[in-house]
């Protein structure tokens, strides 16, 4: 191991790793609207938007992430679709997260038992009364832990990226082994950068998960 | 229409058979991975239910090296990274299958341990009251009601190890990705679209690979409970 090399390659993994944070937290945003609006979208059933996105969760969590950006990157621009790698690279993030974040919040909004439904019926709420104080709430607690574990997975993935060359973590290690083989530094800071990336929000996501834990309450 | 889409390709030559070939090489990966990491995560998971420290910690920061560490990056490590530091050449097929071992070992270690847990203490006890030995507990009792819960999920994680197969054309291996984008460039000037059709088909390939297969262990699932 060469400290001289590590030191020098240091700045271009740290613009890597601000490139990647950006992209992956952006792709992670989009995925958690997209999950919300889908989880909506099939818990009251709406009639053609409840088919749509029962076949784009299917769809998309039943295909790897590498294939999807390279039909996004390289596919759509045939159509006349063309968007930068940047791009590209948040909207599969977002897309692919969005269809593991809808049926993480639909088993949420299910998971709730029927009879809080009930007894809020019977106590006098309404139907608006007990989906926003009685079902939301329990909802939101209960997929606490499945979107926490969405987050890692979905951050970890951005590492495919540098397939459609996103100048990320991955691509200037892989870029750096190819021009100067210095194998062992390239790979050392590829794994100590994707722990300074990931095991914050692996303590975090456990903290988070012990804080929301209400809905549990007496089991 | 269909030239236009760049679909045309396809039924050129032995295209779509070679894609399929591709197809093939992933699922064969996974496959061999899968059940590796099926056995040596059951038990692993055993181990991890004993209480004993340094079995946890060990157990503890493995998992944890999983659960941080993307697939791409051990890849990398293996691939690159043993034959540079430890001198041993591995092909890029036998890098892949300890990678997704390593990974699929401490998945299923996890569900092994999270159902093995998930018995109440309850049975143990009964099994104790009715004077059965302790491995008799285990072969009568606890182990059909684990399995019960583990078929599912298990099956789940073969179409996520088909899924993150498809990270192998990284380090080289010529699987269906990697003879898609073949097939573009050999037909760069006949068929300028062909991105489109090629990718698409490869998308929809993965996913009648997959999706027969999750929708089989969702169905395990709810008759499981």
């Amino acid at each position: 191991m060469n400290f001289e090399v590590i030191s020098s390659y240091l700045p271009l993994y740290t613009e890597a790793f601000f490139l990647t944070i950006k992209i992956g937290w952006i792709g992670i945003l989009i995925a958690l609207s997209i999950g919300i609006l889908g989880a909506f979208i099939l818990h009251f059933n709406i009639p053609v938007l409840s088919i749509i996105v029962k076949v784009y969760v299917e769809l998309f969590r039943n295909t790897p992430l590498l294939v999807q950006l390279f039909f996004i990157y390289f596919g759509l621009p045939k159509l006349g679709i063309v968007i930068s790698v940047e791009t590209c690279g948040a909207v599969g993030l977002g897309l692919l997260g969005g269809s593991y974040m809808t049926e993480a919040f639909r088993s949420g909004l299910e998971a709730v038992p029927v009879s809080q439904t009930e007894s809020a019926q019977s106590l006098g709420f309404s139907k608006g009364q007990i989906f926003r104080c009685i079902i939301l709430p329990q909802a939101f607690s209960i997929s606490v832990p499945a979107v926490l574990a969405n987050v890692i997975f979905l951050l970890k993935e951005t590492s495919v990226f540098s397939a459609i060359s996103l100048m990320d973590l991955m691509f200037t290690a892989k870029d750096l082994i190819g021009l100067y083989y210095n194998t062992t530094e390239c790979l050392f800071l590829l794994v100590v950068f994707y722990i300074v990336m990931l095991l914050p929000v692996s303590y975090l996501g456990s903290f988070i998960e012990k804080k929301v834990r209400f809905a549990q309450f007496g089991d | 229409m269909i030239e236009r889409l760049g679909f045309d390709v396809l039924f050129k030559g032995s295209n779509f058979i070679r894609l399929l070939e591709g197809l093939g090489i992933a699922l064969r990966i996974s496959i061999i991975s899968v059940v590796i990491s099926i056995v040596l995560g059951i038990v692993v998971g055993m181990l991890m239910t004993i209480k004993n420290p340094i079995i946890k910690a060990i157990t503890r920061i493995y998992l944890e090296i999983v659960r941080i560490m993307p697939q791409m990056v051990l890849l990398f490590i293996v691939y690159f990274g043993a034959t540079k530091s430890l001198g041993i050449n591995l092909t890029a097929e036998t890098a892949s299958i300890i990678v997704f071992s390593f990974w699929g070992t401490a998945e299923m270690a996890d569900l092994v341990r999270g159902s093995l847990i998930s018995i109440p203490v309850i049975q143990y006890e009964s099994s104790a009251a009715l004077g059965l030995t302790k491995i008799q507990t285990y072969i009568y009792v606890i182990i059909p009601q684990t399995i019960r819960r583990l078929i599912p999920l298990s099956i789940n994680l073969i179409t996520r190890m088909i899924k993150t197969t498809s990270l192998v054309m990284m380090i080289g291996i010529v699987e269906v990705l990697k003879v898609g984008q073949q097939i573009i460039e050999a037909n760069r000037k006949a068929s300028p679209n062909a991105a489109f059709g090629v990718f698409a088909t490869v998308f929809l390939l993965y996913f009648l690979a997959c999706w027969p297969i999750s929708q089989f262990s969702k169905y395990l699932e709810k008759r499981a409970i």
